[in-house]
This record gives structure tokens, C-alpha cells and sequence, in this order.
């Protein structure tokens, strides 16, 4: 068996909501899921809002405890009790420029601080220098070092939290929309010295975005989440050509693309049916409700993920190739 | 002609901060029509959402409009009182911002804070208020939408927070809708359901759209007019097929340019080079000169004027001067 740098085995996260005076019951944000990622891999995320993308990110690093299910990195499972070793080999770059700063800092102060918990610099010097270049790295001038959080940008703001995340060089980021607030030729920044990066350092990636341009572009492998299950998982271009699931054909059709001849013509499957809701799990199939295909079996079994071509898993009881 | 529902005249909005004046919109103009939706577009930082904010006055300390008129059916709204403006807000114009956040109260839950906007703006009742709340929630795929009404804004997801602003900026059917980045946070086939809802309004209503995108798939598929913004100026404006298939400005073809592509795995991204520039010092001539491989001497210089490149098509840049004169020197018929 070869050595995956991250396991996730069965995880499930479930929080409890209050749904009337002295009850509560469990919302099944993340329910069972299963991936790899290899030294050097990114793994896109993606699925409807609120399927539980975030969640599994923050699981994985612990920044909520797990319901249950294994999160192994480089062969050890993490536990609350050991996740302190990790913490610097494991990074976040969140979804919100704007509450994950705190706007009465400097850039300096931001970037520096891991730098200062994980003692990274001999010389006063040497800490300007790492983050004069680290704010290079992410497309920002040095001279905004000394500005506060607040005077920058939505864009600019990402890039200051991309550039701390990077401070402490971490193996495994946990990139939670990382690009969604840039403008595109900062995104093509970012995301190549987030390439860049993954070449050079062999970082591995779990890539979680909405933009499926970005997405395919960036990640070597795809996995597509529906009311908190994996539904389709396979290598990027795959997934694009071939989405097998219904729900990620109706991703795929819905992607808009930049030019507004092919906008005008473009014919999209829409999703029929109502927003799901983790509280209240149809039977069988989650997907089900708004299936175009759904037959009898869909009701009644939860289909679970399998190959279905090469490296390319689904879980439904009737793919569409 | 009768005139447009919203002009914005040489608009100036600056931030005083300690290291100088943060020019952030720095003298654009444009109009408006009822029922149009006009996109803007540019690099982060220059002045989308500070145009947006200064429409609906609702600049954060230190910054301020100072110079320019803001006409809306004529009348300049940056005359308006405070009590003038908390009318006008919602009713009139209403925005949805980038980030959901910054407009939800965390300590009221989202069925107060919708009923709210909702008895503010319009003349309903309380359990018109209600039932509206309940709807907008619904239109916009909020599911459970009975159940989110006493939740709390901490408690849903970031996609789920952005479509409550959009319920609560729609809920009043204002004139002008403002959309900052609004659906960001949303994955594709929400997007696109929003989207509709959105051209729904707009076509029933009559409702203009402002659309501020940084997603210019979004921009294609809804935009009757496209402005380039760069460093607080528009640098190019003409309709979505002159924009993308003819753009004329340094700046814009850059960024055509680094829009990843389906099926380009393994090409690398082509990006701007160079970081914006700082908008306490603007540089004499064109801002994007020091980022462009075709600047020439003039380009340091002098700014340059927007120029026609054809009656629905202005772009500043001196490229464009240069084409002409260059066509004349080869032949002298143009
Ligand atoms: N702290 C929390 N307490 C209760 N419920 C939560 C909490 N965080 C998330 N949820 C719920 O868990 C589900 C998944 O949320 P999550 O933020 O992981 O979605 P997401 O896929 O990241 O969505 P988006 O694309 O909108 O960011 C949602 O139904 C959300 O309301
Ligand atoms: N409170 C503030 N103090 C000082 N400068 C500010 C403040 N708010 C905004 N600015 C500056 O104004 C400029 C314009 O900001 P704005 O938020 O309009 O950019 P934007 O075009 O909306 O960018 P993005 O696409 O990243 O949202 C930025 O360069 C920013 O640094
Ligand atoms: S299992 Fe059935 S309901 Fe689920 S996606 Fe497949 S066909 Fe549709
Ligand atoms: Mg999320
Ligand atoms: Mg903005």
C-alpha cells in the first residue's frame, strides 16, 4: 500500500441544532467521507453551498473535533491530543478575508506572527526580509507592510492571508476559497504560485472553490460533495468531460463561461427540486429529490461510491455515461 | 432623450490615512438607464465597491465623496440629509455586499433582520412583512426557510448568508440594485438560479442592475454594458461584445488573458505582472503604464483621454492614439 501524505477515513461531523425547546437534533454536515491526498496533490472540492466543504476542511485540521471517522497524516492518526505537532505542517487560507483578519494589525504583524510562534528568523532583519518576500510572493509591495488590514481590499486582504499561511511553510493547505474574492488576473497569480509552490516544496493541496474554471485548472483530481457525502471523485479533466452523476452534470452545465456568444446558447440542466436541507435526509439516494433518474432503489438504498471507469468513482444506482 | 435613471459625474471619493490621501475613485462618470444592467469589472482595489458605497453614502470613516454629483432621476442625491438617504436607501437603490457579514447583524436572526428591511421600505404590515421575509427566503433557495428565520446568521453557511442579503435586498423592489460580488460565495447552479431571479426583476420591474464581478462569466451572460475599472478610473466601457471580443485597453486584454480556460491543465496561467499601484501617489500618466509591455514615453507622461474606438466603445490608452496616427503615416486614408 502506498503512502498517502492524508487519509480521511469516514469522517462525519454532525452539530447539534436546537429544533424546538429542549430538543436538539444532529445536523449531518459531513456524513461519511473518504478521500486521499498524495505529497504534491491537489484535491478540488466542490459541491452546492452549504454541502459541507468548509466542514470538512476545518475536521480535517481539527479546528472542530470530529464525530467520528480517522484523519491520518503522513501515517499518524491525528487525535485532539497530538494535533499541536501538526499545526504547522498543516494550514488553513479561509473562505472570508474580512473576519479572519484582525483589522487592527499591520501586514507585518500578521504575516509575523506564526513566524514569531514557530520562532522562524534569527534577526530582526531576517523577519522583515521573509515578509517583504512572502508579500511578494502573493502579488503585494512591501511597502504595504506597515499599512492596517482595514485600508486594504477584499482582493488584497486574501493575499495577506495567503501570504501567513505561507510564512510557516506548511506541506498540506487547506485552501477554503482562496481566489473567490480576486480579480482574475490576481487569481492567475495566486493560483500559479500556489503551482509554484506545490512544485518546488511538493505541497499538497485540498483546493475547495466554486469556480470550476479554477477549480479543473488547479487540481489534479476532483471530488464533488452533495448534502454531505462524496458523490463523484476522479482525476480533474475527467470529471469535466465526463461528469458520470447526475448532480455534477448539472454543475458542469451551469459553470458560466466568459464570452457572451457561447453565453447566449448555452442550454443548462437545472436542478429541479428544492434545497436540501442536512436536518432533513431524504431516504436512499441524498441526490434523489431532484434526481432526473432516479428509479425505485434510489428510495430505498443509499448507493455508496464506486469505480466506475478507471480512478473514477460514483455513488448512484444509475450512472449516466 | 429622456434621462437616465442614475449619472455619476466625475465622481471623487478619497480615504485620508496616516501615510496620505488614498485617491480610491478618482473622477469616473457614468449613466445609468432603467431596466439596463451595467457591469464593472477590474483589479481588486480600484474602486468598485468605493463607487458602490459612495452611491448609497455609506463611505466608512475616513472616507468621503469630494468632488462630483450623483443625479438620480435628476436630483443629486449627495445634497441628501440623512433622513433623505435612509429613505432612499433600500427603496430606492439597495445593495448587496461582498461580504455577507459586514450587513448582518450577528445578534439578530435572520427573520428580524428581514422583517425589518421589509416594514423600512415598504408599506406592508407586520404579517405581510412576515409572509414576504418567508417568500424572498424561498426564491432565493434558502431551504427550510420556516426554520432559518430563527437562526442566527453565525449558524448557516457562507453561501446560505450571501442569499439572505440578496433576499433582503430584493425583498423592496428598489429601482437600482447594487450587486457587489453577490454570488461569490454561491456555487454554480445557485448562481445561476440567482442570476435568473435577478433578470426576472429586472425584466418585470424594470429594476436596473449594477453588477460588480470579478467572475466575468457572470459578466457575460448578464451585461448589456461592461466599465473596466483601474486604479479608481475607468480605463475602457463599451458593450460585452466590444469588451471581449475587441478590447482596446492595455489592461483589459490582460485580464481576458488570465482567465483560466476548460481543458488547459498544463498551460500556466498568464497573470499581470507587477503589483497595483499605491493610490496615495498616482503617477502622472496612464496608472497601468509601469505594468504594460506596450507602454511608450507618452504613457509615463500623460494620462490619456478616453478615446472613441467606435459609438459603443471608449477606451483610455494611448495605444489607441498611436494606432491611428500610424495608419495614416502608412497610408493617409485613414
Ligand atoms: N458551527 C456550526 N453550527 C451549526 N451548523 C453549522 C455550523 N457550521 C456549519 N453548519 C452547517 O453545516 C452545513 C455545511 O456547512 P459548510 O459551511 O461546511 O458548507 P460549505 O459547503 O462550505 O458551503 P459554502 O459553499 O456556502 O461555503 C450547513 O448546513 C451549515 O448550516
Ligand atoms: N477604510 C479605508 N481606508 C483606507 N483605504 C481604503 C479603505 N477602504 C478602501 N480603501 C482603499 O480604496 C481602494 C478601493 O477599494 P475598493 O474596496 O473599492 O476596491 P474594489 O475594487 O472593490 O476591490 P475588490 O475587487 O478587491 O473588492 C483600495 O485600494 C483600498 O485600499
Ligand atoms: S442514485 Fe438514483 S437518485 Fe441518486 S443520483 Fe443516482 S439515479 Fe439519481
Ligand atoms: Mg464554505
Ligand atoms: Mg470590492
Amino acid at each position: 500500500m502506498s503512502e498517502h501524505l492524508l487519509e480521511v477515513r469516514d469522517l462525519k461531523q454532525h452539530f447539534p441544532i436546537s429544533t424546538g425547546w429542549f430538543q436538539k437534533t444532529p445536523l449531518k454536515a459531513v456524513d461519511g467521507v473518504s478521500f486521499t491526498i498524495d505529497k504534491g496533490e491537489t484535491l478540488g472540492l466542490v459541491g452546492e453551498s452549504g454541502c459541507g466543504k468548509t466542514t470538512v476542511g476545518r475536521t480535517i485540521l481539527h479546528l472542530y473535533k470530529p464525530t467520528a471517522g480517522e484523519v491520518i497524516y503522513n501515517g499518524t492518526q491525528i487525535t485532539p491530543a497530538n494535533i499541536g505537532k501538526f499545526r504547522r505542517d498543516m494550514q488553513i487560507v479561509f473562505q472570508d478575508p474580512y473576519s479572519s483578519l484582525n483589522p487592527r494589525m499591520t501586514v507585518s504583524d500578521i504575516i509575523g506572527e506564526p513566524l514569531d510562534v514557530h520562532k522562524l528568523y534569527s534577526s530582526k532583519k531576517e523577519r522583515d526580509e521573509k515578509i517583504a518576500h512572502l508579500l511578494n510572493l502573493v502579488g503585494l509591495n512591501s511597502d504595504h507592510a506597515r499599512r492596517y488590514a482595514h485600508e486594504f481590499s477584499g482582493g488584497q486582504r486574501q493575499r495577506i492571508g495567503i501570504a501567513r499561511a505561507l510564512a510557516v511553510e506548511p506541506k498540506f493547505i487547506v485552501c477554503d476559497e482562496p481566489v473567490s474574492a480576486l480579480d482574475v488576473s490576481i487569481q492567475a497569480q495566486i493560483i500559479n504560485t500556489f503551482e509554484d509552490l506545490q512544485k518546488k516544496l511538493g505541497i499538497a493541496y485540498l483546493f475547495i472553490a466554486h469556480d470550476l474554471l479554477v477549480v479543473q485548472h488547479i487540481s489534479h483530481r476532483i471530488a464533488v460533495m452533495y448534502l454531505g457525502r462524496i458523490v463523484e471523485i476522479g482525476e480533474s479533466s475527467e470529471i469535466i468531460a465526463n461528469p458520470m452523476h447526475p448532480y455534477t452534470q448539472s454543475l458542469i452545465s451551469a459553470i458560466p463561461i466568459p464570452d457572451p456568444d457561447t453565453a447566449r446558447v448555452k442550454k443548462r440542466i437545472p436542478l429541479e427540486g428544492d434545497v436540501p436541507s442536512p436536518l432533513k435526509m431524504p431516504s436512499g439516494c441524498p441526490f434523489r429529490p431532484r434526481c432526473r433518474y432516479a428509479t425505485d432503489i434510489c428510495a430505498k438504498e443509499c448507493p455508496s461510491l464506486k469505480e466506475a471507469a478507471p480512478g473514477h468513482q460514483i455513488a448512484c444506482h444509475n450512472p449516466h455515461f | 432623450m429622456s434621462q437616465p435613471l442614475l449619472q455619476v459625474k466625475d465622481l471623487c471619493t478619497s480615504f485620508d490615512v496616516e501615510s496620505g490621501e488614498v485617491r480610491a475613485v478618482n473622477g469616473i462618470s457614468f449613466n445609468l438607464d432603467k431596466g439596463k444592467v451595467l457591469g464593472i469589472v477590474g483589479e481588486s482595489g480600484s474602486g468598485k465597491s468605493v463607487t458602490a458605497y459612495s452611491i448609497m453614502r455609506i463611505l466608512v470613516e475616513p472616507g468621503r465623496i469630494k468632488s462630483g454629483q450623483i443625479l438620480f432621476n435628476g436630483e443629486d442625491i449627495v445634497k441628501y440629509s440623512k433622513l433623505q438617504m435612509r429613505q432612499f436607501r433600500g427603496k430606492r437603490v439597495s445593495i448587496i455586499f461582498q461580504d455577507p457579514m459586514t450587513s448582518l447583524n450577528p445578534t439578530y436572526t435572520i427573520g428580524n433582520q428581514l422583517r425589518e428591511a421589509i416594514l423600512l421600505h415598504t408599506d406592508r404590515t407586520k404579517e405581510q412583512a412576515n409572509a414576504r421575509a418567508l417568500e424572498m427566503l424561498q426564491l432565493v433557495g434558502v431551504n427550510d426557510p420556516q426554520k432559518r428565520l430563527n437562526q442566527y446568521p453565525h449558524e448557516l453557511s457562507g453561501g446560505m448568508r450571501q442569499r439572505v442579503m440578496i433576499a433582503m435586498a430584493l425583498a423592496c423592489e428598489p429601482d437600482i440594485l447594487i450587486a457587489d460580488e453577490p454570488t461569490t460565495a454561491l456555487d454554480v447552479t445557485i448562481q445561476a438560479q440567482i442570476l435568473e431571479l435577478m433578470k426576472d426583476l429586472q425584466k418585470k420591474l424594470g429594476m436596473a442592475i449594477i453588477m460588480i464581478t470579478h467572475d466575468l462569466g457572470v459578466i457575460a451572460d448578464m451585461c448589456d454594458e461592461i466599465i473596466v475599472m483601474y486604479a479608481g478610473r475607468i480605463c475602457e466601457r463599451g458593450t460585452a461584445d466590444e469588451i471581449f471580443y475587441n478590447p482596446c485597453h492595455e489592461y483589459t486584454k490582460g485580464l481576458l488573458r488570465s482567465i483560466p480556460k476548460l481543458d488547459s491543465k498544463n498551460e500556466r496561467l498568464i497573470p499581470i505582472e507587477g503589483s497595483p499601484v499605491d493610490l496615495t501617489c498616482m503617477p502622472a500618466g496612464c496608472a497601468f503604464a509601469a505594468r504594460c509591455d506596450k507602454a511608450m514615453k507618452i504613457c509615463l507622461k500623460q494620462l490619456p483621454q478616453e478615446y472613441w474606438i467606435n459609438d459603443e466603445h471608449l477606451a483610455s490608452c494611448w495605444m489607441n492614439v498611436k494606432k491611428v496616427y500610424d495608419e495614416a503615416a502608412k497610408g493617409g486614408e485613414a
